[in-house]
């Protein structure tokens, strides 16, 4: 092997402890940047160790018990001593009597602590509704994915300055919040679970919007966040919503090679070849659902994954379950209510029991705000019409369809339909 | 029912777009993206390849040992319970696709193909460690971080062994003028 290869040996071993490590360091440092710091120096002193005496057996205790020692280091040094001196003494009880002894000794008993569930506290932190959504997905990317801020820069489309920023405003928030790094318990734990599932959510549909792009970093944020959903499941077995953001993503992702034309363009999910979707991500978003379903899941991301699986379930557009359908688009409505979902649901139900059922539920939502100038809207409705045989309204409703939508090609097929209402 | 479609397909995609606030994205997201805005938002072609993360095979090479098929010695039973823990790292990392072990050859078959003729060949098969006695299917960021993780399996087979590991095709590799053919190589 040469110095270059063991180097990059060393660098992956590092790349899936860096989480781990980072979420251990600051339950006692309280401090993402001085975490990932030493987290970094713990990796400086492998890179200069490890091609001598060989990778350890433990690389992630290794890296641990390198980077505490490199804290206490700096304690010693009085370099944290100012900054971080009156947090640490709350945080031993009020025990500080300012040796470094007594601070190893607290890291010591932090051993105990599961790593498990350190993970899990950083990935609550990183996502916490005191920082925007943005400023999530960004921290989250850096200190759980390991993105560097150039990776995170070209995904987002934004710029290296931008997002370093974003990274030195979210720590900055998180310092003055005094958060804790602890997983929540109790009442607050369901609603910031939901803004972890949101964040995870958030950077799979950023690549998952991207994938006809020519940009190839931002469809790997789709992979990215499909491995967060993954550890999360992994950190936290029994919970419902977990694994149904996990199915309707691996789901989601398996029509991702066939939802891409020859030329570039979206092919809508009527027209993909399912002989593309990718069988094996099917099999593992049923599988997930199920998981969410017998641990109770009703909740927007299990519902939402049952309806993608109703899809991923038929080769045949024309074999797909609508009465189902229009069951989970009535529970969902009731769950997460929007006029979109509402919109969703009237079509569904139009497919189920035929186009009149479709018009009584549309017209109920007409003049939802939401709705104005959406073009699905009046091409929805003038289907339902065309369907009843009701061809003259159904005709003036494409043309407004057309009208609205921004897409040629949308519009030349709507206007193809007006034309057939003849 | 074509309209009707659509505008199902375009529902499925809004439905995220009003729940993520996603104003960069937003026109994007549903079915009025244009392509060609984005490519002259971004003209460069991506220097990063490793960060696309990939689709590999790991392939447990057989032996003498796994080729006389599972026992249930204490021995075999412990290291079953290894490679069970391991799986379990594998899983909470988030790598994790696919795995199985796959029985002895003497249960296999083989099919020859030569032009038109196809010719059945019952199991066990010769040259042991050419053989595969188990498989996973991983998601990683690129070679090194699958050799990194093939290096913490525990022992597969009592003896010497060997695992090997390939990477997937993937989309990206079968468009032309994709520049992902060093993929693991950073």
């Amino acid at each position: 092997m040469t110095a270059g290869e063991t180097h990059r040996a060393i660098e992956a071993i590092f790349r899936i402890e860096r989480a781990r490590l980072i979420a251990g360091l600051v339950r006692i440092v309280r401090n993402v940047d001085l975490a990932e710091e030493l987290a970094q120096d713990a990796l400086v002193i492998a890179l200069s160790e490890w091609p001598r005496t060989g990778v350890p057996a433990n690389p992630g205790a290794w890296l641990m018990t390198v980077a505490k020692r490199r804290a206490i280091d700096a304690i010693r040094r009085d370099k944290m001593r100012e900054r971080k001196h009156e947090e640490i003494a709350r945080e031993l009880g009020g025990a500080f009597d300012g040796t470094a002894e007594v601070i190893e000794a607290a890291m010591n008993d932090d051993l105990n602590d599961d790593p498990g569930d350190e993970l899990l506290g950083l990935i609550f932190t990183a996502c916490h509704p005191v920082l925007s959504a943005d400023a999530r997905a960004v921290l989250t990317l850096r200190v759980i994915g390991g993105l560097t801020t150039e990776e995170i820069a070209r995904a987002f489309l934004s710029s290296e300055v931008t997002i370093a920023q974003r990274l030195v405003r979210a720590k900055k928030t998180i310092g003055k919040a005094g958060l804790t790094f602890e997983v929540p318990r109790g009442a607050d734990r369901a609603a910031r679970l939901s803004s972890v599932l949101e964040v995870i959510y958030l950077i799979f549909n950023e690549g998952y919007a991207a994938t006809a792009g020519d940009d190839l970093v931002r469809p790997s944020l789709c992979l990215e966040a499909r491995r967060l959903g993954r550890m999360l499941a992994g950190l936290m077995p029994e919970d419902a919503e977990v694994f149904g953001l996990l199915a309707l993503m691996e789901i989601q992702a398996s029509r991702l090679q066939a939802r891409i034309g020859p030329d570039g363009a979206l092919v809508p999910l009527t027209e993909q070849n399912r002989a593309r979707w990718d069988q094996l991500l099917i099999r593992r978003g049923l599988d997930a659902l199920a998981r969410a379903q017998a641990l109770g899941g009703d909740g927007p991301y299990a519902l939402q994954a049952a309806l993608a699986a109703c899809h991923a379930r038929v080769h045949d557009w024309a074999d797909t379950d609508w009465p189902h359908i229009a069951a989970l688009y009535d529970r969902l409505g009731a769950v997460m209510p929007s006029p979109i979902v509402d919109l969703n649901r009237a079509v569904a139900h139009s497919m189920a029991f035929g186009p009149e059922a479709g018009l009584r539920l549309v017209d109920e939502i007409a003049d939802a705000a939401a709705l104005r100038n959406y073009a699905p809207l009046p091409a929805a409705r003038g289907d339902f019409l065309f369907r009843a045989g009701r061809r003259a309204e159904a005709r003036s409703e494409f043309e407004a369809a057309a009208k609205l939508t921004r897409n040629l090609r949308e519009a030349a097929f709507l206007l193809a339909r007006a034309d057939a209402c003849d | 029912m074509g309209s009707c479609a659509t505008a199902t397909r375009d529902l499925e995609a809004a439905i995220r777009a009003p729940r993520l606030n996603r104003q960069k994205i937003s026109q994007d997201d549903v079915d009025f993206r244009n392509p060609v805005r984005r490519c002259d938002a971004r003209p460069m072609k991506p220097a990063l390849t490793r960060r696309q993360t990939m689709r590999v095979m790991v392939i447990v090479k057989a032996t003498e040992d796994s080729e006389r098929g599972f026992r249930h010695t204490a021995e075999e039973k412990a290291m079953m319970e290894a490679m069970g823990r391991f799986n379990d790292e594998l899983h909470k990392a988030g790598i994790m696709l696919h795995g199985d072990g796959l029985k002895p050859s003497s249960q296999g078959k083989r099919i020859a193909f030569n032009g038109p003729r196809r010719t059945v060949i019952d199991g066990p098969f010769a040259e042991t460690r050419e053989l595969v006695a188990g498989f996973w299917i991983w998601e990683v960021k690129d070679m090194d971080e699958a050799v990194a993780w093939v290096k913490r399996c525990p022992n597969p087979m009592p003896g010497p062994s060997e695992i090997e590991i390939r990477p997937f095709y993937e989309m990206a590799d079968l468009q032309p003028g994709s520049d992902t053919e060093d993929h693991g190589k950073r």
